[in-house]
């Protein structure tokens, strides 16, 4: 236990002491405010912002409605069958480890050379005619998607294989139809699981990062390049305060997004044990 | 890294056995449902359709025509090949520094102080609250502001650089990897007959109660590997070229096809990695410890 602690405190307890503590102060180490009014005041971070939440938002309600469908189809199949061995694994790859490969998969796809961009055009339809490429936020959103589907199959399979086919045989044996059974039984019992797991997909997606790196360099206008350009970038006097500002703000939305989680989880527990 | 590790539960029902399993009732009965087949056409469409892209992408020679020559510069591309060292490297000594600190951290809150057990959830939930790209600028500002030893002592190599931020990153998988595989056996009465023939505590947790939980350490070992084989926020903030880094370097200096080529054969082998742990976590029923859904 001691070593274990003293390693935290050291190796993530230090770093985090850094961020918030060079947040908090000036350059000459006095106590300030003044590096969280300046990104609150810059039209670019707010920008930033803005833009995180919206890619973290759509991509999270899409990751959703499409992981518990596909869950759900995957947990009809028979448990320790090979399509559940397949798709769990492949969705453990996908959501947890595939940032830059699965970029360049997408470059290859949908890039301004990528194959599919090409087949269409070859067809007659001209992908990146309008204002889309792969490196605008809905070309990496779409990326992103690829990996929250597979973290909500993950997040929801565990509830949904914990919907016990007696509720159904109660609920039918009663006399209620297909839809009845929806709508009074499952949706209630899986709703806060599939809140809860949603709020995940968001965090996820708000502190994100690898992907978009692969796809678009900082250039993209989320928080993570903007802290990337501020550490990196020297563009600003005074620019790596901000950054760690924008860091301290960040971990602020996730710690948000996590009470709710914490909350729906409670909830979800008392049926779902 | 993510923030979805929490999604990592015990395998309760990873039963690889001859005997015959009574099969629940199919919602279909055999008649293939169409909501079922919906969603697998639009998932392997969505999901296989990039990766069939990219393989035929990563085909296209330099030349322009068909074969397996970006496969072949791989071999002698030296940025590459060195960077990917580097990153197995990190992976292996990560792995092994996460299962000696965690393992008798997990064994002694289990026997002790069963109490800490939440507080040791919250902590190892940490590194998910706390986005990479935030750790990352932490680190940059240890870089600038520590004493001159310890970034003598840590920055100067990617491998100290990385490897002991990198244990961090992976406590949320490892912490419930370990603690379901202890769960799972009888701590108490192993650790009991154990002490009293003789056996010290180091004996106990290397010759006692690691071969009983061999695939939940190797599962946190293998999700380590994984996870250091594809970070690349921090190390590529903090300007270390490791292997993901190199894949980016590659891309952006032209030579985009030999990038995808090792993206397929990075996604390939992380799923090989943890198709193996599902069997693996399958074959021994009492034991039966991790899996990633």
């Amino acid at each position: 236990m001691l070593p274990f602690a003293v390693y935290v405190l050291v190796f993530l307890g230090l770093p985090l002491y850094m961020v918030i503590h060079g947040a908090f102060t000036t350059d000459a180490g006095h106590f300030t405010l003044g590096n969280f009014k300046a990104t609150f005041n810059s039209p670019a971070y707010k920008t930033a912002f803005k833009n995180s939440v919206i890619l973290s938002v759509w991509t999270s309600l899409v990751g959703a409605v499409f992981g518990v469908w596909l869950a759900a189809a995957v947990v009809a199949a028979r448990p320790g069958g090979m399509l559940r061995r397949v798709v769990s694994s492949a969705s453990g790859v996908l959501a947890y480890f595939a940032g830059v490969p699965l970029a360049f998969a997408w470059v290859a796809t949908l890039g301004a050379e990528g194959v599919v961009t090409v087949l269409l055009k070859d067809i007659g339809i001209n992908l990146y005619a309008g204002s889309f490429t792969i490196s605008s936020l809905l070309g990496v959103g779409l990326a992103y998607v690829y990996f929250q589907v597979p973290l909500m199959v993950i997040l929801i399979t565990p509830a949904l294989e914990g919907l016990r086919p007696q509720w159904r045989e109660a609920a039918e044996g009663l006399g209620a139809t297909k839809l009845a059974y929806l709508r009074h039984v499952a949706i209630p019992v899986m709703a806060p699981s599939v809140i809860g797991a949603t709020l995940i997909l968001f965090g996820n997606a708000f502190s994100a990062y690898a992907t978009a790196l692969a796809l678009v360099g900082s250039t993209l206008n989320i928080v993570p390049a903007q802290i990337d350009d501020a550490i990196n970038g020297n563009v600003l006097v005074n620019a790596d305060r901000l950054g760690l500002a924008l860091g301290v703000e960040m971990i602020a939305v996730i710690v948000v997004v996590m009470v709710g989680y914490w909350l729906v989880q409670r909830r979800a527990r008392r049926w779902l044990q | 890294m993510s923030f979805g590790e929490v999604g990592i539960v015990a395998a309760d029902e990873t039963v690889a056995g001859p005997e015959p399993q009574p099969r629940p009732k199919m919602r279909g009965r055999g008649r293939p449902r169409i909501w079922r087949v919906a969603i697998f056409l639009l998932a392997t469409v969505y999901f296989i359709g990039p990766l069939v892209a990219a393989f035929k992408y990563s085909l296209i020679q330099s030349n322009g025509s068909y074969g397996f020559g970006n496969y072949g510069q791989i071999a002698q591309n030296s940025a590459i090949r060195s960077a990917l060292f580097t990153s197995l490297e990190i992976a292996v000594i990560t792995a092994v520094v996460v299962v000696v600190l965690m393992l008798p951290t997990v064994v002694w809150v289990r026997l002790r102080a069963p109490k800490l057990t939440l507080v040791m959830e919250g902590v190892t939930l940490l590194p998910i609250v706390i986005p990479p790209v935030v750790l990352a600028a932490g680190l940059e500002e240890l870089q600038i502001h520590a004493p001159e030893w310890v970034v003598k002592l840590l920055f100067n190599h990617p491998l100290t650089a990385l490897a002991p931020f990198y244990v961090i990153l992976a406590l949320p998988f490892t912490y419930r990897a370990l603690d379901n595989g202890v769960r799972a056996i009888d701590l108490h009465t192993l650790v009991d007959a154990s002490r009293s023939l003789g056996a010290s505590w180091r004996q106990t947790i290397t010759q006692v109660i690691l071969p009983n939980i061999q695939t939940a350490v190797l599962g946190a070992m293998f999700l380590t590997i994984a996870l250091c084989l594809g970070e690349v926020v921090i190390a590529s903030l903090l300007l270390y070229h490791t292997f993901p880094v190199e894949l980016i370097q590659a891309s952006l200096s032209g030579t985009a096809g030999i990038s995808v080529a090792l993206s397929i054969m990075t996604l390939a082998f992380t799923f090989a990695l943890l198709f193996a742990l599902s069997f693996l976590a399958g074959r021994r029923h009492r034991a039966s410890s991790i899996k990633v859904i």
